[in-house]
């Protein structure tokens, strides 16, 4: 039996895994210590669950316990990152790099940047998605000290060459820092030979809990940072606040699944988004937004011509996908991420985000298919556009009166 | 092997049962993302509204006042770097009994162009009249005292340095951390009388870690500390903890319920344990104001207080020193110092605090063991002179 709405939108957020939570449960209960308790066993016990996880955390992406700084989640995480680097380095330069795709955590750290001083490049991509690496090499300056681009797109799963942007900038000494967050799990990820200084990571995307987050900072050659948050001095300085040893727990536990299972994962949803996109693309005027190769198997993102957008979500209510990532669909913007692939407003409006997960199964690809199919179908046959195209017209060509 | 107890409930509570049990269908089932637009979403954000609702009750605020944060730590830091963000550099001022997580974040506003004046305190952590009347007529455009303190206890008459703070036109800020579960705290009455913003947070009264809240009122404006996505009315961007928000919820709702029994149960314990440490000698700290029913604050003279919590937490006692909380070095604390207790003293400073779960055969057989090892102490100083 299918449990109905169908959940497609695991790049918004993943269900906890259920070994997770049960690691997680006694950290509430039992073993409920403050972490920073130095002077009895309720404390000590929580600390070493936190520095178990911390080792989870590193291997996943081969870096040293000694990098992982803890956060409440990815936003914080770029917070962190990039305010930090920039305010540290000021003295050697005030100019930052990133690109116009990156999620919202990083454009509106960016944009705070600005106000206080910064100058910001947000560099373009090409259609499909990818960062030129000539752009890039011809917007670093002589001041540029940070430069900040995502590894996984949120909504269109594009990989971006960070291993080639990691060459460029230690070349230069400009301090990079990767957005992370919808990587893990889905792609392999080598600090040991990546050149990044700085990489931000959450749980709550790779079935861990939310509120959790982590921030990579490179030891050798080391990094610093302006520490955001104040406090009892946590974190080595960099991140004052009491550790939630549950959440810690949690995704610790959860990157170790993720380290495990990743390899065999991948290739069961790469079938399964295969199967997706098969299904999807006898359907007339559809396009994958985002290149194909150079992406994760989790994501699909497709614009379908002709259907609107709004009227498309509420046909399809049965799955539960998302238009645009999730923090901005609460505006009726279209995504500025596909805007920047150069798709028009409408192809933007009509597209719809599948991201495919642990728990999704067969079934529930093809129940997907059979009602996209159908509700495709039938909104197209109410669109007089539609209608249009089918007798050969030309729609670029229609001069369209004003009102 | 027998269970340690713990006497330690200023620095983390246990999760209550209710409280764990209202969470977990929020981790593996109700998983959305409370900005999702579907019905996984959509449940997400009803629960964090209804969260709202009651850590909002709690403290007799409107919902729309309840920012959530990730830790007491974050919503304090929001509140002094916020404002000042929004304010052109001047005077603030902190009370010098504060949480570093007020205190560090006033002093690094000093490398931007402000001033910090430390409020004083009397011998007995109160705050000193005379020094806070010096310090509002130079007219601080933030001042921050916290409600209760975490080491002493010691409560502040928030009320009445507040109508003072709004006659000079300062937003006032209260740590209300330590406070709420053991006493009554409203804000309504506190904003009347010229609170602006007041902290909380969940595992200081049975809620889950990671979940915590600035109560603000709304004319004033902060600029938010973690930019990204605009949740929280943009004050605080980030995906919402759904799971932990809600145990905050549960928690704050129990903790009012159950206020006035837990703070009853709570003060005999306190008054029988420091009877005991009285009669052991030991020196009590701010014992003289009203303070946290579950607070005692001590030091036996010539006791250094690592060396005493150490040896009560191989008999089974978990209690704090008065060392500062993630430091290597132990300082001695700076409560104490502003108190103007003699460093040696502070050396010796023991925290007990309790809570819910903690009984009069507790207290008992802990005084036991408190003497045994303080007799044995006391030798082995005697011996070494």
């Amino acid at each position: 039996m299918l449990k109905l709405p169908i959940y497609l939108d695991y790049s918004a957020t993943t269900p906890v895994d259920p070994r997770v939570a049960t690691k997680m449960i006694p950290y509430l209960v039992e073993k409920f210590g403050n972490p920073a308790s130095r002077s009895h066993s309720f404390g000590w016990e929580a600390e070493a669950a936190v520095e178990e996880a911390r080792e989870e955390v590193a291997r996943l992406v081969n870096a040293d316990p000694k990098e992982i700084v803890w956060t409440s989640g990815a936003t914080e995480s770029n917070n962190l990152a990039i305010k930090g680097a920039a305010q540290f380095y000021a003295g050697k330069g005030k100019h930052v790099v990133t690109v116009r795709i990156e999620h919202k955590a990083v454009l509106d750290t960016c944009r705070e940047l600005e106000r206080q001083g910064f100058e910001v490049s947000y560099l373009d991509v090409q259609n499909n998605g990818l960062l030129d690496l000539e752009v890039f090499k011809a917007a670093l300056r002589p001041d540029t000290i940070v430069v900040s681009v995502m590894l996984v797109n949120n909504e269109i799963g594009v990989i971006q060459p960070i291993a080639e942007i990691g060459e460029i900038c230690r070349a230069r000494g400009i301090i990079f820092h990767v957005d992370a967050a919808q990587a893990t799990g889905k792609v392999e990820i080598d600090l040991a030979a990546l050149k990044v200084d700085l990489m931000s990571f959450c749980a709550h995307k790779t079935y861990g809990p939310k509120g959790i987050g982590a921030l990579y900072v490179r030891r050798k050659p080391r990094v610093r940072l302006t520490a955001q948050m104040h406090g009892g001095g946590h974190e080595r300085g960099f991140r004052s606040g009491t550790l939630a040893t549950h959440q810690i727990v949690g995704m610790g536990e959860a990157f170790r699944l993720a380290r495990l299972e990743m390899g065999a994962e991948k290739e069961r949803i790469r079938m399964l988004r295969d199967r997706l996109l098969k299904g999807l693309s006898d359907i007339d005027q559809v396009f994958v937004n985002g290149d194909l190769e150079q992406r994760v198997p989790h994501n699909l993102n497709i614009s379908f011509a002709y259907v609107e957008g709004e009227s498309l979500l509420m046909a399809i209510k049965d799955l539960a996908v998302s238009s645009g990532s999730a923090c901005t669909s609460a505006s009726l913007e279209p995504s500025y991420v596909l805007r920047a692939l150069g798709r028009e407003d409408e192809l933007a409006h009509s597209s719809i985000r599948f991201t495919l997960g642990r728990f999704t199964t067969e079934e529930e690809i093809d129940y997907a298919i059979k009602l996209l199919h159908d509700k495709i179908g039938r909104l197209r046959e109410l669109s007089p556009l539609w209608e249009m195209v089918q007798e050969g017209v030309d729609l670029s060509t229609v001069q369209w009166a004003a009102h | 092997m027998f269970a340690p107890v713990y006497l330690d409930h200023n620095a983390s509570t246990p999760a209550d049962p209710a409280v764990v049990e209202a969470m977990l269908p929020y981790l593996a089932l109700q998983f959305g993302n409370a900005s999702s637009r579907h019905e996984y979403g959509r449940a997400a954000r009803r629960a964090i509204d209804e969260a709202r609702g009651q850590v909002a009750a709690a403290v007799g605020a409107h919902a729309s006042e309840v920012v959530f944060t990730s830790g007491g730590s974050e919503a304090n830091n929001l509140l002094i770097k916020g404002a000042a963000g929004r304010l052109k550099p001047g005077l603030l001022a902190v009370s010098a009994v504060e949480h570093p997580c007020v205190i560090k974040p006033a002093e690094q506003l000093c490398k931007h162009g402000w001033t910090l004046a430390r409020l004083a305190v009397d011998a007995e952590g109160r705050i000193d009249p005379e020094n806070f009347e010096a310090v509002m007529s130079a007219r601080p455009k933030i001042v921050s005292v916290m409600l209760a303190n975490n080491e002493t206890g010691v409560l502040q008459d928030v009320e009445s340095l507040a109508e003072r703070g709004r006659s000079v036109g300062a937003w006032f800020h209260t740590d209300a951390v330590q406070a709420i579960g053991k006493l009554p705290v409203d804000f309504r009455r506190l904003n009347t009388a010229g609170v602006h913003a007041l902290t909380l947070s969940a595992h200081k009264i049975g809620g889950p870690k990671g979940a915590a809240a600035l109560v603000l009122d709304k004319r004033l404006d902060l600029e938010p500390l973690i930019a990204g996505g605009g949740h929280e009315r943009g004050l605080r961007s980030g995906t919402e903890n759904v799971a932990a928000i809600v145990g905050f919820g549960v928690a704050c709702e129990l903790a009012v319920q159950r206020r006035d029994a837990l703070a009853q149960h709570v003060l005999k314990l306190r008054q029988q344990v420091e009877c005991g440490l009285l009669g052991l000698g030991a020196v009590l700290f701010g014992q003289g104001p009203e303070r946290l029913p579950n607070t005692v604050y001590f030091a036996i003279p010539a006791i250094d207080g690592e060396t005493l919590v150490g040896y009560l937490d191989r008999a089974g006692y978990a209690v704090a020193s008065g060392a500062a909380c993630s430091s290597a070095n132990p300082e001695p604390s700076h409560v104490l110092r502003a108190m103007g207790v003699a460093p040696d003293l502070a050396r010796g400073a023991v925290r007990i605090s309790f809570g819910r779960g903690n009984s009069e055969e507790q207290v008992a057989a802990f005084l036991g063991s408190l003497q045994a090892m303080v007799t044995r102490l006391q030798r082995l100083t005697a011996m070494a002179v």
